[in-house]
């Protein structure tokens, strides 16, 4: 329970640091986001107009520290700016509608990756020397140095367009309204599979080899020969024994893996049209929306440390060495 | 006399080591009886662990047993295949190691750990298994409330009972302990030495007592054999080998250990290290630390000759008496 | 380990001659030189196009025109040499990646020694950074970052630093930590070497192999991320490198035209570089840690005397027994 606190109180830092860098990052920057809005609307915006965008945008000319303030309670009140992509709807709404197509891509991809991806480097570990020990890791390696997006239109192109397969974009079919209905439903699910593949094929390997190695580690401990020494079934040591110590450090992996799959994982969502953040995201690049990047910039970066809380909760019910203190 | 239980005939173990070859055991033979205590003494990295494991096929890779036979109840260990071998085990000889914390699974409670043995080997229900469980701990003055701890809740002492408590699980007709009190503290060390002596007492078993303590051993041990660099240098009753130990090595041991009551005497170890086992020496493999070695030592490697009714040397220097085995 | 502790020592005692340390042993192991190769053969590639290739960026040809005798790789949705685009792009993409590795093993180390060497108040605050900066995901943060500066490699290369020295710190302090308490260092400390001195020139080189790894490790991701955020439109796009050509290439509509030739020979020449750069991390690891390398020897002699590997110690006798 306490490191699980523990762990809280740095995760509320780790989110401070995020909200304040995006606070400075704007300020630190030459060019000032105003200006560049403004010049976008050229001619369509009249010159007040750019004042009213710099109050917007929290420019205001306050001495830093009042700024700041004012900030951090907009935030507190989930105002998090006007996005220039969506002009007028707020960023939080847009963000909103977009968080739960990532939520569930994003997991259940990076979940089942993961389980896979252990449960192959468990295997590869038992039978050393066999094929899925020597051969596929270095395969899933390959695989894995591709970028996410480039496999993402690898497998779109082949299974989406050559073999039609599967649909070429969006979360959804176009005109079904969402509830859970089979057909809803269904679509969903067949809307999710190539997106999804593509994640765990680039973090397969991945995976795989992190557990595999763990593993290894964990087969030369003494409490593996007493096992052994004991009779055992190899089934017995290789899960109880075995697999079930190696997954202490490997759940921690996971955690600190998280970041960078999902940034994998939201670049896949580009080239499937997929209305996760990661599209979002592009389209704030393309359209210098700063406040939505900015707005997308907290609420990833806020999952991840959620996510993170709860896998440090999960670690707890793993290892009876924390539970007890 | 009667059929020694365990016999070890010609032993010869090699770890393939990138740079060749290592014969960590060279050709080691000795027997123990029903209800003996056979103490194993050496320096660090002789080959006394590697024997004990190698009896059991316990050696990870890259060992490999190379020649020789372990009978136990006239059965070749060496001949077992691992379904055999897995029966065999625990049940006929188990195994006290080390270091108890590093032999005993973290993530599994101690009960789990009895029980797992228990049931693996017998016909028996949870129920019965933890039945059993129990009376091992109490056996080892552990109270049973003990069987739902973790092993880090445990101090030092009562891990190592513990891992006494399992081996007996079975109440195998032999043991190796290897090291079993060497972690301990000297208080503790006693308790737990007067602890196994009293259950030997009772229930009967034969010991591998595995140790560099001579001292330790001398005082609990029936026989002793005394290794060097992988081979056998003296073997002797622990009467005997105390009041007259006759191999220079032995004597350098026995030299080493300051006695606790009597004149005060300068200590004199053993000059010199082990022999770089990848390349040991000619002739005799002590022969380069030896104060008393003859021109013959550095080119013919001396036999394991009997010399007295209750006692065995490999030395140059004891060849009068000799009648081989 | 294993056999008690005192077996090993001997056994590692044999193991004394051990061969021109690290080095002499990578160019030993397989996957080393593999890797080595591909990197050296992408190098000396890139650092030859100009001399090698047309100029990538001139529109000269029919676009999207398939590959042919004149144009290898065929040509953009611009007209422009895939070959030549490819061949070019490695000329930024690993510069790069290659500096990039470079600032954050001079960072990562930098701040991983001083955190375990000092300990307390030090430790605890870099700790802080080093964890906060390591949880925060990559991508979001770069993304922020880019679009506030000048489009281009150095801004690439300045945003890739700072989302990614973290992970080269957290190994390094680890290290250190393993390291301070070692006599060595303590003879140092009394003997009044300066803090500095220790770190770098008593600790450090203790850590070759660590940093190695770091390097290759840092620039994998250099590589990767820079690819990424260029596919965003982060990069300057008028700069030939791997990820403005699949920038480049999306938003030529390469997928519906089905110019399959203007995605996959930059996708290629990405997965290669990245895959042989792993492949020497993984024979340093090999190297260093021994037991991830399969027991060759023994597996041979298994396979000669043909017994199966089991889970048991393997009874083998041989002829003079």
């Amino acid at each position: 329970m306490r490191y699980v606190l523990r762990r809280l109180g740095f995760y509320l830092i780790a989110a401070w640091v995020s909200l304040t860098l995006n606070f400075f990052i704007p300020r630190l920057m030459p060019g000032d986001p105003a200006s560049a809005v403004f010049a976008r609307f050229k001619g369509m915006l009249n010159p007040e107009a750019l004042s009213a965008l710099r109050e917007a945008f929290g420019f205001t000319n306050e001495p830093l520290h009042a700024q700041y303030l004012t900030y951090l309670q907009h935030l507190f009140r989930g105002d998090l700016g006007i996005s220039v992509v969506r002009f007028p709807t707020p960023v939080s709404d847009v963000i909103g509608e977009s968080l739960k197509w990532t939520l569930l891509l994003a997991g259940t991809a990076v979940v089942f990756a993961f389980a896979l991806g252990t449960l192959l480097g468990i295997v590869a570990a038992w039978r050393r020397g066999g094929w899925l020990d020597s051969i596929a890791p270095p395969a899933l390696i390959f695989l894995g140095a591709f970028p996410y997006f480039w496999l993402a239109m690898l497998l779109l192109y082949v299974f989406g367009f050559l073999f039609g397969w599967f649909p070429l974009r969006s979360a959804h079919a176009d005109g079904l309204t969402p509830g859970f209905d089979w057909a809803f439903v269904s679509s969903v699910g067949t809307h999710l599979v190539l997106p999804g593949l593509t994640i765990v094929a680039a973090s397969l390997g991945g995976w795989m080899l992190s557990m595999r190695n763990t593993m290894i580690g964990v087969l030369a401990e003494d409490y593996i020969s007493m096992a052994q020494a004991k009779g055992l079934s190899q089934r017995r040591i290789m899960l109880h024994y075995a697999a079930r110590n190696a997954l202490l450090p490997s759940v921690t992996g996971f955690g600190m893996a998280l970041g960078f799959v999902l940034s994998g994982s939201l670049l896949t969502e580009i080239v499937f049209s997929y209305p996760g953040q990661g599209y979002l995201l592009l389209q704030a690049v393309q359209n210098q929306d700063y406040p939505l990047m900015q707005g997308l910039f907290l609420a990833i970066t806020f999952a991840v440390l959620v996510a993170n809380w709860f896998v440090d909760i999960a670690y707890v019910w793993l290892d009876p060495r924390t539970r007890s203190q | 006399m009667p059929e020694p239980l365990l016999s070890i005939r010609n032993l010869r173990v090699e770890y393939l080591t990138p740079n060749g070859p290592v014969r960590a055991v060279d050709n080691v033979s000795f027997d123990v009886g029903a209800g003996e205590v056979f103490g194993l003494a050496g320096e660090s990295g002789c080959g006394k662990s590697t024997l004990a494991l190698a009896a059991l096929r316990l050696l990870p890779p890259p060992a490999l047993i190379t020649g020789g036979e372990v009978l136990f109840e006239g059965k070749d260990i060496l001949g077992m295949d691992d379904a055999a071998l897995a029966s065999f085990r625990w049940r006929k000889i188990s195994l006290v190691f080390q270091s108890a914390m590093n032999a005993l699974n973290p993530v599994l409670t101690v009960g789990a750990q009895i029980c797992d043995v228990i049931e693996k080997h017998e016909r028996v229900t949870r129920a019965q298994a933890l039945e059993r469980s129990a009376e091992l701990l109490r056996l080892m003055g552990i109270d049973s409330t003990r069987l739902r701890s973790y092993p880090h809740q445990l101090s030092g002492g009562m891990r190592q009972r513990v891992v006494i408590a399992i081996a007996l699980a079975l109440k195998p007709p032999m043991m190796f302990m290897d090291e079993p009190t060497t972690a301990l503290d000297v208080v503790v060390q006693r308790e737990i030495m007067q602890q196994i002596a009293e259950l030997k007492r009772e229930l009967g078993f034969s010991i591998l007592f595995i140790t560099h303590d001579l001292s330790l051993m001398v005082e609990f041990s029936d026989r002793i054999g005394i290794l060097y660099a992988g081979k056998l240098v003296e073997l002797s009753d622990a009467k005997s080998l105390f009041e007259k130990p006759r191999h220079p090595y032995t004597r350098g041991l026995m030299a080493s250990f300051p006695a606790v009551r009597g004149p005060r005497r300068r200590l004199d170890g053993i000059s010199g290290s082990p022999p770089d086992m990848l390349h040991p020496p000619e002739g005799c493999r002590f022969h380069p630390r030896c104060s008393e070695a003859i021109p013959r030592c550095r080119s013919t490697r001396p036999p394991l000759l009997r010399v007295a009714p209750d006692a065995e040397v490999a030395c140059h220097l004891y060849p009068a008496e000799a009648r081989r085995p | 380990m294993l056999v008690n502790d005192d077996e090993t020592m001997g056994y590692r005692r044999t193991l004394k001659q051990k061969p021109r340390g690290l080095w002499g042993q990578l160019l030993q192991n397989k996957k080393a030189t593999f890797g080595l190769c591909i990197v050296l053969a992408f190098v000396v590639l890139a650092l030859l196009s100009p001399l090698l290739v047309r100029d990538p960026s001139a529109f000269l040809a029919v676009p999207l025109a398939p590959p042919s005798g004149e144009y290898w790789l065929g040509t953009t949705g611009q007209g422009q040499d895939v070959f030549a685009q490819t061949l070019y792009g490695a000329r930024t993409s690993l510069w790069v990646g290659f500096s990039v590795g470079v600032a954050v093993i001079v960072i990562g180390t930098s701040v991983g020694l001083a955190a375990g060497y000092f300990g307390g108040l030090v430790d605890d605050v870099l700790t802080t950074l080093i964890n906060v900066f390591l949880i925060m995901p990559g991508l979001p943060l770069a993304v922020v970052l880019a679009a506030y500066l000048p489009a281009g490699p150095l801004t690439l290369a300045f945003v890739l630093i700072v989302t990614s020295w973290s992970w080269h710190a957290r190994v390094v302090r680890a290290q250190t930590l393993s390291l301070r308490h070692k006599d060595f260092v303590n003879a140092a400390i009394v003997g009044g070497e300066s803090h500095t001195r220790i770190m770098f020139l008593e600790i450090l080189p203790n850590m070759t192999s660590l940093i190695v790894s770091g390097f290759i490790g840092a620039t994998v991701y250099a590589i990767g991320a820079q690819v990424g955020l260029e596919f965003l439109g982060l990069g300057d796009v008028s700069v030939v490198t791997w990820g403005t050509n699949l920038y480049w290439a999306a938003n030529n509509q390469a997928l519906l035209t089905e110019s399959w030739w203007t995605i996959v020979p930059t996708g290629l020449a990405i997965a290669l570089t990245g895959f042989a750069l792993v492949m020497i991390n993984f024979a340093i690891d090999e190297v260093t840690n021994p037991r991830l390398k399969s027991e060759s020897a023994w597996a041979e002699a298994l396979r000669a005397a043909e017994v199966a590997p089991g889970f048991s110690t393997p009874v083998i006798r041989s002829k003079d027994a």
